[in-house]
């Protein structure tokens, strides 16, 4: 266990396992199926387009079953212990996090693995999952449901997806503009100068190696 | 491990607060609000901005193309046929060379979906239905109108009266064009008093029947009277109603 645990002075300590980073891209890949998809479905005629609507329908229909698999996937499983452990501490949060939001990022605060903005963002993609997966279904199998339903699944699934589209544009503004952050999610591991300036709470109280690099 | 012990640990200290859990649930709470009275907001947006929430994008007061089936029935324009029949004095299947050989009829005119999306100002082209009725002549005994489509599952009816609305056409030509296989061509209905389902797509047969049938959608529960001001009589405004 010693061998293979690094050295505290390691420059590089884990953000990311792998489980992680293929849930992540998974799911961005499916987002974006989804909103590539969504763009012709509410705008068709808008684009004039007369290609296969059929199979666009269907590629937004599949996408979107599949959408929650890549986080229930890497969360259960003796393989999702580091995602549970991300999952816990997007949840839970102090009072200092809490009054940061409140005074909109003036009040100080000893920055946690995730700020309370990456939380807020966390949450708000996986509560809009589950919207926008029961919404959809409402609106594919309309039979099922009683039609006065149908207006109102119609007008969540749009605001909804309004709102994906600005906090998806935002993610990846802000990851473009952050390189370091950026890189962990596409090799796991962030410098541990980076992560005692941005994450210093979860430094100390995870202690997180470099073992699954 | 005790509750309080296991609650203690670094993890997940007992003054932090299940932040996740409230805001997640507030999300989905929101989401079933939205479904519940989502309609009611759309006309009220509707009234204030003369749309749905669509109309606030740029290209959003745009046609959302729905199908029953699933499928769009694709019908070549030399190979298509309309068969008028039921109480009629000659029932006639019409190609869209007769249809067009008629009088023709065009206006610009809204798409209401009952579901609160709304394309205002289309350009509509086609035959009133009062004139292919008078053409085939109604034999009395005659109460309604019944429609069927080619997707073989859509249907719709309207009441003969219904019918001689100068505004109630065939249309085979919309926005400017031909009526694309999305938009239910080569030749649809388009009843411009009423909602959306009421104009069935891919128009393949009328007939003329002594009874209302009601179509797909008021099988499934929207009024057999869509009318657009929410009125539910067989005539507009419902003189029931007033």
């Amino acid at each position: 266990m010693s061998i293979i645990e690094a050295p505290a002075t390691s420059l590089r300590v884990l953000r990311f396992d792998r489980v992680q980073r293929g849930a992540h891209w998974a799911n961005a890949l499916l987002f974006f199926s989804l909103m590539v998809t969504a763009i012709p479905l509410y705008f068709g005629s808008f684009f004039g387009i007369v290609w296969p609507r059929h199979l666009i329908e269907m590629i937004h229909l599949w996408s979107g079953l599949a959408l929650p698999l890549p986080i229930i996937i890497s969360l259960i499983g003796p393989w999702g212990k580091a995602m549970r452990r991300d999952v816990r501490r997007i949840n839970y949060w102090t009072r200092e996090e809490i009054r940061w939001v409140r005074t909109l990022g003036r009040s100080t605060l000893e920055a946690d693995k995730f700020n309370p903005g990456q939380k807020l963002n966390a949450i708000f993609v996986s509560a809009s999952i589950l919207v926008m997966l029961v919404t959809g279904a409402m609106l594919q199998w309309f039979r099922f449901f009683p039609v006065s339903w149908r207006p109102g699944a119609t007008f969540v699934h749009d605001l909804f997806a309004y709102a994906i589209f600005f906090a998806v544009f935002g993610h990846i503004v802000l990851a473009l503009t952050h390189r370091n952050a950026l890189r962990s999610i596409f090799k796991g591991w962030v410098s541990r100068s980076w992560a005692e300036r941005h994450a210093a709470r979860w430094l100390r109280e995870e202690r997180p190696d470099n073992t699954e690099l | 491990m005790s509750v309080e012990s296991r609650r203690g640990t670094a993890k997940t200290p007992p003054n932090d607060v299940n932040v996740g859990r409230r805001v997640f649930l507030g999300l989905a709470a929101l989401g079933a609000l939205g479904v519940a009275f989502g309609n009611s907001v759309q006309n009220f947006l509707g009234d204030v901005v003369g749309s749905g929430l669509g109309g606030l994008l740029p290209g959003g007061d745009r046609f959302r193309i729905y199908s029953i089936t699933g499928a769009y029935p694709k019908i070549s324009r030399d190979k298509y046929r309309l068969k008028v029949s039921g109480l009629v004095d000659h029932p006639t299947t019409f190609t869209l060379a007769d249809l067009q050989s008629m009088p023709k009829t065009s206006f610009t005119k809204a798409f209401q979906c009952v579901t609160g999306w709304r394309v205002p100002d289309v350009p509509w082209e086609g035959v009133k239905l009062s004139d292919l009725l008078d053409h085939v002549g109604v034999k009395s005994g005659a109460v309604a109108v019944s429609f069927d489509s080619y997707d073989n599952a859509d249907t719709e009816s309207l009441t003969l009266e219904q019918a001689h609305l100068p505004d109630v056409i065939v249309a085979y030509s919309m926005l400017g064009a031909p009526v694309t296989t999305e938009h239910g061509g080569p030749v649809r209905l388009y009843v411009a008093p009423m909602f959306g389902y009421k104009s069935l797509k891919w128009l393949s047969g009328i007939r003329v029947v002594d009874v209302i049938e009601p179509g797909f959608w008021e099988q499934n529960g929207y009024p057999v009277n869509g009318w657009l001001d929410g009125t539910t009589g067989p005539n507009n405004p419902d003189p029931g109603l007033t």
